[in-house]
């Protein structure tokens, strides 16, 4: 069952509701996308593009205006089915601060299997695994406004982790951190991916989009590129024309091989562009 | 200002007292303040200062942090021992004017102030020992036989929590905006007590906003994380009677008796 889809989005448009303005303008618009059980895929897009809001109809916090979402075999629009849909797609969100529920780290990854209902021992491993799998199990005992941002969006992901999601959205999880706390959740996110989650990232960091297997582009609600990262970032042009840095690797290939250098497709790292240019002869 | 308040804080520690079920406590904490108010003599209160101070010796708690806690209400202690020795009629003991101090209201002053202090010294005693989040599941599961007439016990406990969890938070988010004006320019310090006052109106405005945008926030992290309410969920700490806390109720039951006793036979 390798190529089984997890999440099914078909003709998918949502409107948010605004009184004052006559037309509504479309947030997400006609969008159909598959993602395959354990795949990595990260959503690029600059702030409006719709990709937040795309990332909130994964798992029935927004439900379409017209179209349908299937999140492991069910549809966000179903209400009995509501829980289910949250459950095997779990969700972290840009502000490691508004989202962590109680004044006790452990605690707080306790609380997502709390509402599950899961038995109290149970629940006890699964918060000691979770935190271990985010290198914070010394941390248990501490309040989270005592911890740094990364430190607080790794409980986050730590929460999300304990209720065993087959799925984890990252709705721009780096955005308000530092470079060092970007790092962090970075590895975490490719650990998870490594032991078989399904990672879907919303970020605006190019150099993120480019760790993941397949790269989707939001412009103005509709899809613009899909396909690896390596097939996206050679479209400069077009990504240039919606106000998206391409990675610096990415750039600095397109330059150099304007000047003879046959840089291959496949080089989106700085890491792999270093690697390339010392063994150039 | 804010860090000297002790009342409702936590003093982290593993003594018998930090160990004991939250509803023991808070049940205790409450029978321990009507006591005081059914008591009426120096010896009923000599009782109660008696328990107190065997239950702080125990729970290894540092009395001056426990007296830090008092300073914030030292003007409510003064204000009230005043009304009561001037107030309350009876056999005059001093008179200037229309100022006179009775030996009844004398009494009842002296009474109100040590009821006042061990009061509050009593009920810091329950937070300082009390990890918070026992308190509130305590609080949840003592009132949840008043689910049923329609309390809801699981929200009040909830809100409790989140309340606890966003407190400083929210310090943070205050300071954030008091600085964000006084760089440009605004002016917290001089003037007199309404012109303060007058000035803290511009950072109430956007405290209030970023307290609705943190709410809503958190009510959409909340629901991602399958809450639903207080139907069919678990705890990860469930509360459980054991040994000690038999005895605490044991103990308690006693003391009760004494004051009783005490009280009616005196």
């Amino acid at each position: 069952m390798e190529n089984e889809n997890i999440i099914i989005i078909d003709q998918l448009s949502f409107s948010y509701q605004r009184e004052e303005e006559e037309q509504k303008k479309k947030a997400v618009d006609q969008v159909s996308l598959s993602f395959r059980k354990g795949s990595f895929t990260a959503i690029l897009g600059k702030n409006g593009s719709g990709k937040s809001t795309l990332a909130k109809q994964l798992n029935g916090l927004l439900l379409p205006s017209e179209g349908v979402v299937y999140v492991g075999g069910f549809d966000t629009r179903e209400e009995e089915h509501v829980w289910d849909v949250r459950q095997t797609a779990g969700m972290v969100f840009q502000n490691p601060d508004n989202q962590l529920v109680s004044a006790i780290v452990e605690d707080d990854v306790a609380f997502g299997p709390e509402n599950l209902g899961i038995d109290p021992e149970e629940i006890r491993r699964r918060v000691d695994k979770s935190l271990e799998a985010v290198n914070m199990g010394q941390f248990r005992k501490k309040p989270p406004h005592l911890l740094s941002g990364g430190q607080k969006q790794r409980i986050a992901i730590a929460g999300v982790v304990a209720m065993k999601p087959q799925c984890i959205i990252f709705d721009e999880p780096t955005a308000m951190l530092d470079p060092k706390g970007r790092q962090e959740i970075m590895s975490i996110i490719r650990e998870l991916h490594e032991e078989g989650i399904t990672v879907i990232l919303i970020t605006h960091f190019m150099e993120e989009a480019a760790e993941a297997e397949r790269v989707i582009v939001m412009n103005e609600g509709k899809v613009l590129l899909d396909g690896s990262p390596s097939q996206v970032f050679s479209q400069r042009q077009l990504l240039q024309s919606v106000n998206l840095d391409i990675p610096l690797a990415v750039e600095l290939a397109g330059k150099l091989r304007e000047k003879g250098i046959p840089v291959p497709e496949n080089i989106i790292s700085t890491e792999e562009m270093v690697e390339y240019l010392c063994q150039y002869k | 200002m804010i860090r000297d308040i002790t009342l409702g804080q936590y003093y982290p520690g593993g003594s018998w007292v930090h160990r004991l079920d939250a509803r023991v406590k808070i049940i205790a904490t409450l029978l321990f303040i009507i006591e005081l108010f059914i008591v009426d003599n120096f010896i009923g209160f000599a009782v109660a200062a008696a328990a107190l101070a065997a239950v702080i010796a125990v729970s290894r708690v540092p009395l001056s942090y426990i007296v830090r806690g008092l300073k914030p209400i030292i003007l409510i202690l003064c204000f009230t021992f005043a009304l009561n020795m001037f107030m309350i009629d009876g056999t005059i003991l001093w008179q200037w004017g229309f100022l006179k101090i009775t030996r009844e209201g004398l009494r009842k002053a002296v009474f109100m102030a040590i009821r006042l202090v061990l009061l509050l010294i009593g009920s810091s005693m329950l937070t300082l020992c009390t990890r918070p989040l026992s308190l509130t599941d305590g609080i949840e599961r003592l009132l949840s036989p008043l689910k049923r007439i329609g309390v809801p016990a699981h929200e009040i406990a909830m809100m409790m929590t989140i309340a606890l969890r966003f407190i400083p938070t929210l310090l943070e988010e205050t300071d954030k905006i008091m600085k964000a004006q006084q760089a440009r320019g605004a002016d917290f310090e001089t003037g007199n007590l309404l012109q303060r006052a007058k000035s803290l109106v511009p950072i109430l405005v956007p405290l209030f906003v970023s307290a609705f945008r943190i709410a809503q926030d958190l009510a959409m992290a909340m629901e991602a994380r399958c809450y639903r309410g207080g139907e069919n969920r678990t705890r990860m700490h469930e509360l459980r009677l054991v040994g000690k806390d038999y005895l605490a109720i044991a103990m308690m039951i006693g003391f009760l008796a004494l004051m009783i006793a005490e009280s009616v036979l005196l």
